[in-house]
């Protein structure tokens, strides 16, 4: 009996207090932000806040289910869910329902679910799991394209499905990848062509290919150990162009329209003010809105339920991606800063715990966990306050939705109960 | 190292977010204004503008409705070009209007209210009102506009007009599009007169629908109604005046000497109120304005600065008693003039000499008052602190300053002192001998017709005035009480009686004899002032200024009153004849020497006035033929009332 009640409270309290913080803050913005008309009761089923009551309370039965079972079960059956969460997607092209031009929902009597956001912890447990086998070495160019086939499967499945959004997380266990061991050398190459591919789209590929072509020259006549003949550099040199011209082609004719356009709008690409003008009042409208919301809030915000831009609903999608734009015009700066200060802390929490475990499997998972919190966290606010092109993904915890809210809360789970088992490893 | 790469990612994204979110919330944010705040719709009630009435409770202003156009840029919904060809025609005006208006409203703001077409008739109203819904974006709004019962008084009256860009940034009370006091009493008493209006919050949702009152409506204003003033104007006696001022220029002010009210305050040429309102002020306005030689928004009363001529004769007498340098009885020599030596310094006309006061000021003797004022100016040893007691004692009349009264528009006028003089000549350089046109109030000095009617009001008075006021009663309230306490001036109360004679033997057996009012004891004095005009460059002498003061009767004076006539020659032959017919229209009510009043009326100026212009030599003064003309107005077909305004709403 005793043995029982200590195990139930080696649960990490400090993480599980910062999730009903978010889960809480987020219920009262999903009111503001989607009541319609006179709120006359806090539990009003026919309102969409009140639905999402229903989903937070289904949260806590989920949770008392997740933390119910067996640690080992995670680790053991990690293939099987991954498994079962891909034949989820898959059978979207069959039996998916098209909502807003994307295939990724199951439509089950009135209610519908989205598989990706389950695909989530799927994914972490299987990376986890392959990650924690004995026999892989992540500095192996085998295991590393293994590796990546695992995360690279959900990632298609749903970028078929139209939700360009969604696939973007996946970049998420490049994170975990380096911290199991993948070589730097990736993480600079990363870098260098995210750089590469903002500078081509931004100054054009001559400018890019010239300053390229310095940087390039100047390492060659500086280095230190003489490694690398003129030939390879000049090979460098040619990739780099070569990539900054399909970075550019694929900008122009890969990308969607409106993708194209997003990014436009951030790097300011779009120089006719004809254009521009419309750009901001059709794709650019969201987001200014949601600036205008958040910057009307002043320091200490209009107060609950008082937001003039939230209660007229300029801000489209607000209960959902745009949430916090609520909390920026309701709660100000004071709210708004202590939302983030949350979601850092959960993050850093969740690394440090990760980080704790003796399983290698646990650690990794933990990884996974704040990896992708981490980018929904990056995503979704720098979206609404217009420091990164719009991506349309839910803010954890907080956006309206029951199967996001779930997603989250069984990836977090999870990983509550492996951290809660670590005495007993070994 | 692997460690810390998503530990530093996730801090530094997070210093990040703060930052932007201060820069967003804190740092760019100026303090929330619920007027800016395009997601609450301002919907403003005007009240009703107060009335005004004339002294005797006729009603001279009030309101009509209108309906304006207004537009919210932002919100207007694409037409094609059909559509906007209806939405045109429906306004009246031209697809380039169109374009036109729509800029400029969006130049101002896209998100605020901007008027589109203002002042529809509520013919265009009633058939516009049906279908505005179908233009998103275009909304009509009602205000009322003023609706004058009169013809007359337009510079007293004054007008409304939309209130500038400027005013919208100095004053949070006004709106684009609201309307403001221009002029006249709509300027001066416009915050008693507009009330204040309420304004109602709306919550709007994204698609510009409402939703409701925003915060329950607890911020929500009522409009107060402006309140009805009564104006001090005698609304027959300014008719009158306007009627006698036709086809002349200058100015009339009548003054109640008892307490300061203004009775009349005729310019000529003027225009007929009725002209600034509705949608053809724009261009009425402009093309009165733009008159540069008629100058009909020129308020020739209260802001035209003359030399007084004679009228100021009498001050210089009244200082010479204080000043204790003449005696009344003690007399002058006059040879045709003023000589210094065997310099003659000013002319005279011919009359008996020598003289003494009464006679000086009877014959405005210009020899005479050179004399008392050079004995002002000298009897200290330095000329610079004699002249400015002398200017002390002028000053103390309401001459050489603003009067600071509650009329729009007003001019200082001259009374130069020693500084003054010390400037243009140099330190002592000068003596009284170099001034002596002061004696006569020509030369330096300078003032409008509403001082000299204050002058004389303070002479006939005996030494004080109220300050001239043009309100009379303010519903509700009390009037400032600067207007109810008498100013005195420095000059002892004795040395007005042997002044006050001069004054009323000017008619006895003066230069005013031939216009008396048979029952009335008038005391007047009459006035010519000299001047030029630049014609080419060339200094030109124009006939001369036609002058007049006077009040009556002789004592508890009912009226005060000072006319000015440009280019009318001596002073009783247009001024003079005028303030007696205005005097006998007040006290009596109606006219009986209707001779004079026929000659006023059959006498033009027009052609003098054109003379300047004509690019030809021309004749001045005794030697010009004056103007007579056929159709004249006359009291019957220059009706006081407005026969137009007949379906005015009150």
């Amino acid at each position: 009996m005793l043995r029982e009640n200590q195990r139930h409270f080696k649960f990490d309290w400090i993480t599980i207090i910062l999730f009903l913080l978010l889960l809480s803050f987020g219920y009262f913005n999903i009111m503001s932000a989607s009541h319609v008309g006179e709120i006359t009761s806090y539990f009003d089923t026919d309102q969409l806040y009140g639905k999402h009551l229903i989903f937070i309370g289904l949260t806590f039965v989920l949770i008392v289910l997740i933390l119910s079972f067996e640690a080992k079960f995670y680790e053991q059956f990690a293939s099987v869910i991954y498994l079962v969460a891909m034949l989820a997607l898959i059978g979207l092209f069959i039996f998916g329902k098209d909502v807003n031009g994307a295939r990724s929902w199951y439509g089950i009597g009135s209610m519908t679910i989205q598989p990706s956001e389950f695909a989530k912890f799927a994914t972490a447990l299987a990376v986890a799991k392959y990650i924690s086998d004995l026999q892989t070495n992540m500095t192996t160019i085998k295991d590393q394209l293994k590796v990546a086939a695992i995360i690279f499967i959900p990632a298609l499945l749903i970028l078929l499905q139209n939700d360009a959004g969604s696939t973007i997380v996946y970049l998420a266990f490049f994170f975990v990848f380096y911290r199991e061991g993948l070589q730097q050398v990736y993480l600079i190459l990363a870098l260098s062509l995210i750089i590469l591919a903002v500078l081509a789209l931004k100054f054009g590929i001559l400018i890019t290919a010239i300053a390229a072509a310095v940087i390039i020259t100047i390492v060659y006549l500086f280095r230190k150990k003489k490694r690398g003949s003129v030939l390879q550099h000049i090979i460098v040199l040619i990739f780099t162009i070569a990539f900054s011209y399909g970075v550019k082609l694929f900008y122009e004719h890969g990308l969607k329209a409106h993708q194209q356009n997003r990014i436009s709008l951030w790097l300011r690409l779009e120089k006719d003010p004809a254009k521009l003008e419309r750009m901001k009042k059709v794709e650019a409208y969201n987001l200014i809105q949601s600036e205008q919301a958040i910057s009307s809030g002043g320091v200490s915000g209009k107060g609950f339920l008082q937001g003039t831009r939230t209660t007229g609903k300029f801000v489209p999608e607000q209960h959902t991606d745009y949430i916090f734009s609520t909390v920026g015009e309701e709660w100000g700066f004071v709210g708004t800063s202590f939302v983030v200060i949350i979601f850092v802390l959960l993050i850093v929490r969740v690394l440090y715990l990760a980080e704790a475990q003796k399983s290698q499997f646990s650690r990794v998972y933990g990884y996974g966990v704040a990896s992708i919190l981490f980018i929904h966290f990056t995503i979704n606010i720098g979206m609404v306050m217009g420091l990164i092109p719009t991506v349309g993904i839910p803010l954890p915890f907080f956006s309206y939705g029951g199967s996001g809210l779930w997603g989250f809360t069984i990836l977090l789970f999870i990983f509550v109960k492996l951290d809660s088992n670590k005495i007993n490893e070994w | 190292m692997r460690k810390l790469l998503l530990l530093t990612t996730v801090i530094l994204v997070g210093l990040v977010f703060i930052a932007r979110l201060f820069y967003l919330q804190v740092y760019d944010n100026t303090a929330y204004n619920i007027f800016e705040d395009n997601a609450i719709r301002k919907v403003y009630n005007y009240p009703k503008r107060g009335y005004v009435y004339d002294r005797n409770g006729k009603l001279l202003v009030a309101n009509q409705p209108s309906y304006d156009v207004m537009v919210i840029p932002r919100e207007v919904a694409p037409l094609d070009s059909l559509e906007i060809e209806e939405f045109c025609h429906l306004l009246k005006i031209t697809r380039e209007d169109y374009d036109k208006k729509l800029e400029k409203a969006t130049h101002y703001s896209p998100r605020l209210p901007s008027p589109f077409v203002p002042q529809l008739s509520k013919k265009d109203y009633a058939v516009l009102q049906e279908k505005i819904r179908k233009f998103e974006g275009f909304y009509i709004l009602k205000r009322s506009l003023r609706s004058y019962q009169t013809n007359i008084g337009a510079n007293v009256l004054g007008d409304l007009g939309e209130v500038n860009r400027k005013t919208i940034e100095n004053d949070a009370y006004y709106t684009l599009g609201d309307l403001i006091g221009k002029q006249g009493i709509e300027k001066t008493y416009e915050e008693t007169l507009r009330g204040v209006k309420g304004i109602k919050f709306i919550q709007k949702d994204r698609f510009n629908k409402n939703i409701g009152p925003f915060k329950e409506g607890t911020l929500d204003t009522l409009p107060q109604a402006g309140k009805d003033v009564t104006i001090t104007i005698d609304s027959d006696l300014q008719a009158y005046g306007e009627l006698l001022m036709k086809h002349k220029r200058g100015g009339i002010v009548a003054i109640d000497p008892s307490s300061g009210e203004i009775l009349a305050m005729v310019t000529g040429p003027s225009y007929n109120p009725n002209l600034l309102v509705g949608r053809e002020r724009n261009k009425n306005f402009s093309s009165l304005f733009l008159d540069k030689v008629n100058k009909p928004t020129f308020d020739r009363g209260l802001q035209a600065q003359y030399p007084p001529g004679s009228p100021f004769k009498v001050i210089n007498a009244l200082i010479g008693l204080q000043e204790n340098v003449v005696t009344v009885n003690e007399t002058f020599t006059c040879r045709m003039g003023y000589y210094y030596g065997s310099r003659r310094l000013t002319g005279c006309h011919h009359h008996r000499s020598p003289i003494a006061m009464n006679g000086g000021i009877a014959q405005s003797c210009n020899a005479y008052f050179v004399n008392v004022y050079r004995r002002i100016v000298d009897k200290y040893d330095d000329a610079g602190k004699g002249m400015n007691v002398w200017a002390n004692h002028a000053k103390s009349f309401g001459l050489g300053n603003f009067l600071n009264n509650d009329l729009s528009v007003g001019q200082p006028g001259r009374i130069p002192d020693g500084d003054y003089y010390d400037r243009q000549y140099g330190d002592n350089r000068w003596g009284s001998t170099y001034i002596v046109s002061n004696a006569i109030g020509q030369g330096e000095v300078e003032a409008t017709p509403i001082q000299l009617a204050n002058m004389v009001a303070a002479i006939g008075n005996r030494g004080y005035y109220y300050t001239p006021h043009i309100i009379k009663n303010i519903e509700g309230e009390t009037i400032d009480s600067k207007y109810t306490t008498p100013k005195y001036t420095t000059i002892d109360k004795q040395h007005f009686e042997p002044v006050v004679q001069g004054m009323f033997d000017v008619y006895n057996e003066g230069t005013a004899k031939h216009i008396r009012i048979p029952g009335i004891d008038i005391c007047g004095k009459t006035g010519t002032a000299e001047n030029f005009m630049r014609i080419d460059s060339v200094k030109t002498q124009l006939t001369d200024h036609s002058i007049f003061v006077a009040f009556a009767p002789k004592d508890n004076p009912k009226i005060a009153i000072a006319v000015f006539v440009e280019n009318g020659y001596w002073g009783g032959r247009f001024a003079g004849r005028m303030a007696s017919l205005m005097i006998e229209k007040y006290i009596k009510g109606h006219i009986t020497r209707t001779d004079l009043e026929k000659w006023i009326l059959t006498h033009s100026l027009e052609d003098e006035y054109k003379k300047p212009y004509s690019g030809e030599p021309f004749k001045i003064n005794g030697e010009a033929t004056l103007q007579v003309i056929e159709n004249y107005a006359t009291e019957e077909n220059y009706p006081l009332k407005n026969q137009n305004q007949s379906d005015v709403k009150l």
